[in-house]
This record gives structure tokens, C-alpha cells and sequence, in this order.
């Protein structure tokens, strides 16, 4: 008799795990998860820019001002909600966009750049993602704001919104430049 | 107004589905003939408002209405009407839709189909398939809404992903769907047998052509994203191990568990309570599939817009339907196993191992595709499982499966001695072996794993050539039933050579080249002759010419492209494909290295890879046949 229930039993323990999961990834969205490279430097990194070839950047290149590191892919949808807010952060000059290329094909990452509009200074190129792992980049899209010393002082999982630019970013930013 | 109209269609479609599913139940229970009859033209019904909703939804593509929000973000003016039409599936609310739509026509197949079958058994079936509409529907309506309004419209569309505008995008996802939501027939046969208490033969002799429908269709929707992947996408491989290739994999390889099992429940009354649980296993893991996709809790290149809500309430969708269906099957699975008794021998024996790896080749791509999340939940960090883990377990669990098929269909119900059947084999064991040495003598260095292909594809063909052999001397002919089971066994047969021939066999070469040079690869010659200029209707390539010829005879011309296009500069790499039955030749252009017209260039020969799809057809057409036996047209006795 009992035998019969196992199925049962081993579909509970599933059903457990992918609550967890969707508990998890609900976190992301409201960016619960502080990153633990919050106050940190950002990790260092040398990174090829998509569709320039020849052209890499480190992490000692993006020193002196602050800059947002957004990062998408060309595969990602929610990247494209989110482009127009991205695109009219860019257009206000408050802070330097620079795209972060994640698990992407280079032909396919400009097309979706000619496509949409590129509102990124240039976009760094992580193929494989192997320097995605030293950022903490659970997946696309994902912000982070970096100051002028290198340090990350914001970060936010999941697509940006108005709100959360008005709400969140830019109180951080304003108080990056009040400490200058 | 039309959208409106379409969320309403909607609307009627859920509570005629929550009606499907009550009133024929209801009826089933009190043996009230009028209630029963109710199923039929709700069925009817509420495929009449799905289909509403849909070409609504279609037109509103076709139109360019960008009132509609989901039209706005997947459509754009400029897109040939075709991928307008196409795009209607292209994100997550028309393909849900979609699936909805293929749903009712299940059941509305079921509906038409089931005239010769005792009332209450339908009435029970088309209930159970009412309950999973409604869940669709309700998921539809209330969390992703196809038809929401944007205010003010947008003046032109978003587009499609240009990846989505292909021919593969026509048609891969309706057969996928087609097959995935198919095993929903065979699991709302399986829950009125248990709700009704009766398990027999012959209700599994009217729910197995429905199984094998499923199972053909979900075939040739998986085959067909694979050769989509590998031929238009320029992915350059045939498959991933990706979580949702994972997802259709798991309900595909149960779902072929199914067909073996309700073959032995039919004849011989064996694995009835397996029989069972294989069809809501099956049926559910098509629902996980649905579930991985739609819940962004996997990260895949396939991902939809991952929304928490969407997954929390197919999850909650997940525990009512499987949960439920398993709690009932622990009460109320047959106490007994039933059957006629079989000796250790027996062709019994040799389907409960054909079983078994199947299903622990299922729930080792299910531990593969969620470790990464147990992982994280864990705290373990983040881990992900590679193509490595799944090719090794996956090689090993389908070695003695490929050992084993030929036995089967030799092999006598109930009792045999392994003696006979070994001995019928041991010739054409030995042929497939020497096959397999003759492959690896003539393979460049001695290739193991594409020697083992030949063995193992002429092991298979030989032996099943053997049971055909068997009945044509006896004067016995094949039964439809046989003649699928061959098919299918052969398409195996081609699927494991062609397999292993390319993962074996392929070769890869990057190289600079100059105008003039040649390169070999496994024995062909690719000579590179420089490139031209060309003009494309809104774009400028430079389009490489490469000579391949094979032991001095032109194979092919092969022309890669390296395109710049005029809006925006994007440049898209243009490889050229030159297929054939026993080799792809595939050539990319890299990047041009100097002025003198040299050129980075990527050269692939895949021997076989063809074999694969071609393999998985037969398999399909193998499943399709089988309907045509006469056991499955006979009325009920």
C-alpha cells in the first residue's frame, strides 16, 4: 500500500523545490538579495566590445566617473521592456550606460542593437559569461551603478523600470555626486 | 472592439470548460444519460470559442492593430504576412493561447471519435480534459491576457525576434504542442479508469492510439526544432541539453515508456498500476515542461518573459492536477498487478527493462535540467550541469536499451527460453560486429565511437529484420501494429548511427586563408578562391567562393556570406550548407585578415548528422501506423 504513495511523495519533494525556485526568482525581482558587492570594488575584468574588434576594456579603463552597467542579451526578453527606459536614461546624460553582453552571440547581439537602438556607450562582450560569474549576474536584465573609485554602490535584478530609476537610482546617484 | 470580443470568446470558452468539466461527471455518477450527453456539444462549444478568441488574436496581427499590447511588442508593419500570422505564437500569451486552442481540438477529437466507447467512460474522459482546459484558460485569462489593451496604441510594433522569423517557426511549435498536449488524453483516460475503479484491456486498447498520435506528433515537433536549431539558427549542433530541450525530452522518453507498457496492459493484463502511472507521468511532465518555460526559474535561450505570478500559478496549477492525480492513483491503483503470471524470460520481462531505462533516462534529465536550482535553493552555489553529465549517463543508459530491442519483438509473451532467441541473433550480432570493425579499419586513426555507431545501427536493423524475416517464412504476414513497431525500430536503428556518427565523426577547422589555398578535412579538399562583392536588396556581403572537391571530383560550390546590413551596419554571418545523406559540408566566413583578400574561415564536416531527423520520422511514422490495425477499429466486444 505504502509503495503506491511514492510517486506522490517524490512529486511533493519536486513541487517544494520549484517553490523555492519561484520564491528565489520572485527575490530577484524585487531585488531582495543584497549583492555582497555592495560597497565593494567591482570585480576586476578585461572584456572584448561587441563589434569592436581589437577594442577591450578593463576595469581600470571605467575609473573617474560613475557609470551604470546594465546588463542584457539579445535572447533576453525582458531586455526589451526594458530598453526604453534604458535608452531614456542614456538620452539624460546623468549617468554613463555601458552595456554588459551576457551569454550572447555577437552577430545576434548587434542585430538586436540595430534593431532597438543602441543607447549604450559601448558594451562589453561576456560571451561565455565567465566574468558574469565574479559580478554575481544571476541572468538579463541586471543593473549595477558603479562611482567613480570603482565601487558598487547600487544594484538592481530585473528589468529597470521608471519608478525604480526615480525611486532608487537616482537617489543614489544624487547622493554620489552631493559627496563629491 | 474585436479585442474585447476575443477576451470575452475567452471568457465563455472557461466557464463552458468548468461546465465540461462538472455536468458529464455529475452525470457519469448518477448514470443520468442526459448529463452525460452534455460533454459532447460542450466540447464542440468551447472549441467554437477558442477558435473565436484565436482568429481574433490573428487578425488583430494581420491588421497591425497595436491597440493591442501583445501585438505591439511581436508584430511591426513591415513584417511579410506570413510571420505576422506566426508571430500570433511568438511570445508567451499567443503561444499559450495557441495551446489552448490545440487542446480543444483534442478534445474535440476525442468527442468525435469516441462514438463506439461506453458513455460514461467518455463522459469521465472529456470531464478530466475539461478541468485541464480550465486550468489553461484560467492561467490565460487572468495572468496573461493576449488581448490587453495599450493606450494610447503604439504607432508601430516592436517586431518580432528575428531570430522567430523562420519557416521553422511556422510549424515547430503547433507539433510540439500538438504532442505535448496529447498525453493529455491518455492521462484523462487514465484518471476515469481510476475514478471509475476499472482497469482493463480494454481500456487501454482505446486510450493506445491516442498515446501513439501524441507521441508521433511530439516526435516530429522535437526533430524539427532540432534540425531547425542546427540549420537556420546556425547554432552549428543538433542538440543542447538545454532546459527546455530537457523539458520535451523527459515527456518524450516516458511517453515511449507509455506506448511499450499499454501494449503489454492491452495483450496480456501485465503493469496495470504502471500503465497508469506512466500516463499521468506523462502528461505531467508535460505540464513541468510548460511550467520551466513560463516560470523563469531556469535560465535557458529559450526563456519566455519570466514573471513570478505566472509562475506561481502554474505551480499551484501543477499540485492541483499531479498531486491529485497521484493521491487518486495511490488510493485507488488496482491492488493487485494483475495480468497473466510470465516467467523470468519473457517478452513481459524484456518490456519492464525497456521501461525502466526509459524512465531512469527521463529522471536523469529531470535531476540534470533542476539540479542547478536545488543548488541554489540549497545554498550550494551556483552550479550548472553540462552536456557532459547528460551524454555520459545518457550513452550508458541507452547501451543496453539498443542491446536489448532486438530481443523483444523475438521474444514470446509469457515464457521463452533465452537460448532460442539468443541463437536466432547470435548471426546477425556477429554481422552487426564485424560491421562495426569494418567502420572502424576504414575510419581515419580508428574512431571508437563512430564504430560503435555502425554496430549499433546494424545491430538493430539486422535483428529487427530478423522478426520480419520470422513471420514473412511462417506465411504470417505483419499486422499494422508489427509494421509501426518495425518502422519505429528501424528509425531507431538510424537515429543511434547517425548519432554517434556525427558526434563521433565531425571535424572542425579554423583557418586563415589566402585566395588560391586549399584546405583537407576528412578527405575532402576545400579550396578557398577569394571573395566578391555583392549587393543584397538592403544589404552589402562579400561572399566567399569555396571549391569542394573529393578525390579530385567537384562536390560542391559553397558560397558564406558575411553581410552588412544598411540599417545600422549590423553585420550577419551568412554559412553556407551543402547537405547530403551520408555529410554536411558547412563553411562560415570569419573576418577578412588583410588587404590581399584573405579571410578567417570556419570549416565543419558532419558526417550522417541527417540520420538523426530522418531517424526520428521513421519513429513518428512507425507510431502513426500502428493506428491502423484492425484491433484499434474493431467496436467493443
Amino acid at each position: 500500500m505504502i509503495r503506491r504513495f511514492w510517486p506522490l511523495l517524490a512529486f511533493a519533494a519536486l513541487a517544494v523545490l520549484l517553490y523555492a525556485g519561484v520564491r528565489m526568482n520572485s527575490g530577484r525581482d524585487t531585488s531582495a538579495i543584497a549583492s555582497p558587492l555592495i560597497g565593494k570594488p567591482a570585480p576586476a575584468f578585461t572584456l572584448p566590445v561587441l563589434g569592436q574588434p581589437g577594442r577591450v576594456v578593463s576595469r581600470a579603463d571605467l575609473l573617474g566617473k560613475p557609470y551604470l552597467l546594465n546588463v542584457w542579451g539579445s535572447w533576453c526578453v525582458n531586455c526589451r521592456d526594458e530598453h526604453p527606459v534604458i535608452s531614456a536614461l542614456a538620452r539624460s546624460g546623468r549617468v554613463r550606460v555601458i552595456g554588459y553582453d551576457y551569454k550572447d552571440e555577437p552577430a545576434d547581439a548587434q542585430r538586436w542593437l540595430a534593431q532597438l537602438g543602441d543607447p549604450y556607450e559601448f558594451s562589453l562582450a561576456d560571451e561565455e559569461g565567465r566574468v558574469a560569474l565574479d559580478w554575481g549576474i544571476y541572468g538579463a536584465p541586471e543593473s549595477y551603478l558603479v562611482d567613480a573609485r570603482g565601487i558598487v554602490r547600487w544594484k538592481f535584478v530585473g528589468p529597470l523600470d521608471d519608478a525604480i530609476v526615480s525611486g532608487q537610482l537616482e537617489p543614489v546617484l544624487a547622493s554620489l555626486e552631493a559627496g563629491k | 472592439m474585436l479585442p474585447e470580443l476575443g477576451l470575452l470568446c475567452l471568457l465563455f470558452a472557461l466557464v463552458l470548460a468548468v461546465l465540461l468539466g462538472t455536468l458529464p461527471l455529475l452525470g457519469a455518477h448518477r448514470g443520468n444519460v442526459a448529463l452525460m450527453a452534455t460533454a459532447r456539444p460542450l466540447a464542440w462549444s468551447q472549441l467554437a470559442f477558442i477558435g473565436m478568441a484565436f482568429a481574433i488574436l490573428a487578425n488583430a496581427f494581420l491588421t497591425s492593430d497595436f491597440s493591442v499590447a501583445y501585438v505591439a511588442q511581436n508584430s511591426n508593419t513591415l513584417l511579410p504576412a506570413i510571420y505576422k500570422f506566426t508571430a500570433v505564437w511568438g511570445a508567451h500569451e499567443g503561444s499559450l493561447l495557441l495551446w489552448v486552442l490545440i487542446l480543444s481540438l483534442w478534445i474535440a477529437a476525442v468527442a468525435a471519435f469516441s462514438r463506439r466507447l461506453p458513455a460514461p467512460l467518455v463522459a469521465r474522459v472529456l470531464a478530466v480534459m475539461g478541468w485541464v482546459s480550465v486550468g489553461f484558460l484560467a492561467f490565460l485569462v487572468f495572468t496573461s491576457n493576449p488581448f490587453a489593451r495599450l493606450l494610447p496604441a503604439a504607432l508601430e510594433g516592436r517586431d518580432l525576434n528575428p531570430l522567430l522569423q523562420d519557416p521553422g517557426m511556422i510549424v515547430h511549435p503547433p507539433l510540439l504542442y500538438t504532442g505535448y498536449v496529447g498525453f493529455a488524453v491518455a492521462f484523462a483516460f487514465a484518471i476515469a479508469a481510476l475514478i471509475e475503479g476499472r482497469v482493463d484491456a480494454q481500456w487501454v486498447r482505446w486510450s493506445r492510439p491516442w498515446t501513439n498520435v501524441a507521441w508521433g506528433f511530439l516526435t516530429i515537433g522535437i526533430a524539427l526544432g532540432s534540425f531547425w536549431a542546427y540549420y537556420e539558427l546556425g547554432w552549428g549542433g543538433w542538440w543542447f541539453w538545454d532546459p527546455v530541450e530537457n523539458a520535451s525530452f523527459m515527456p518524450w522518453l516516458v511517453g515511449a515508456a507509455l506506448l511499450h507498457s499499454q501494449a503489454t496492459t492491452e495483450k496480456r493484463g501485465s503493469f496495470r498500476g504502471w500503465t497508469l502511472l506512466l500516463a499521468i507521468a506523462a502528461f505531467s511532465l508535460s505540464l513541468l515542461g510548460t511550467f520551466l518555460v513560463r516560470s523563469g526559474v531556469l535560465t535557458s535561450v529559450h526563456a519566455f518573459a519570466s514573471d513570478p505570478t505566472r509562475g506561481l500559478f502554474i505551480l499551484v496549477f501543477l499540485a492541483i492536477v499531479i498531486g491529485g492525480s497521484l493521491l487518486l492513483f495511490a488510493f485507488r491503483a488496482p491492488s493487485d498487478e494483475g495480468g497473466k503470471p510470465f516467467a523470468a524470460y519473457s517478452r513481459e520481462t524484456l518490456l519492464l527493462v525497456n521501461n525502466l531505462l526509459l524512465a531512469c533516462a527521463a529522471a536523469m534529465i529531470a535531476i540534470g535540467t533542476l539540479y542547478p536550482l536545488l543548488a541554489e535553493a540549497l545554498d550550494l552555489g551556483k552550479i550548472s550541469v553540462g552536456p557532459p553529465y547528460f551524454r555520459l549517463l545518457f550513452g550508458l543508459l541507452m547501451l543496453p536499451l539498443v542491446l536489448l530491442v532486438p530481443f523483444g519483438p523475438i521474444t514470446r509473451w509469457q515464457r521463452e527460453q533465452a537460448s532460442v532467441t539468443v541463437r536466432m541473433l547470435a548471426p546477425w550480432a556477429g554481422l552487426a560486429l564485424l560491421a562495426g570493425g569494418a567502420w572502424w579499419a576504414g575510419s581515419a586513426g580508428g574512431n571508437l565511437q563512430t564504430a560503435i555507431g555502425a554496430a549499433a545501427g546494424a545491430w538493430l536493423l539486422l535483428g529487427t529484420a530478423r522478426f520480419v524475416f520470422q513471420r514473412l517464412r511462417a506465411g504470417q504476414g505483419l499486422t499494422a501494429e508489427m509494421a509501426g513497431m518495425t518502422l519505429a525500430h528501424c528509425g531507431l536503428a538510424l537515429f543511434f548511427f547517425g548519432v554517434l556518427q556525427t558526434e563521433g565523426g565531425s571535424v572542425e577547422k579554423d583557418v586563415a586563408a589566402t585566395p588560391g589555398q586549399s584546405f583537407a578535412l576528412h578527405g575532402y579538399d576545400f579550396r578557398f578562391e577569394g571573395t566578391e562583392r555583392v549587393h543584397g536588396p538592403n544589404y552589402e556581403a562579400d561572399r566567399g567562393r569555396v571549391v569542394v572537391t573529393h578525390h579530385g571530383d567537384v562536390v560542391a560550390t559553397m558560397a558564406p556570406e558575411k553581410r552588412a546590413y544598411a540599417s545600422g551596419g549590423q553585420v550577419m554571418t551568412e554559412a553556407d550548407i551543402d547537405g547530403a545523406l551520408h555529410r554536411d559540408l558547412y563553411v562560415a566566413l570569419g573576418e577578412p585578415l588583410d588587404a590581399k583578400g584573405g579571410w578567417a574561415l570556419r570549416l565543419y564536416v558532419k558526417p550522417y548528422i541527417r540520420w538523426i531527423w530522418l531517424g526520428a520520422l521513421f519513429m513518428a511514422l512507425g507510431a502513426f501506423t500502428v493506428l491502423f490495425d484492425r484491433r484499434f477499429r474493431r467496436p467493443p466486444a
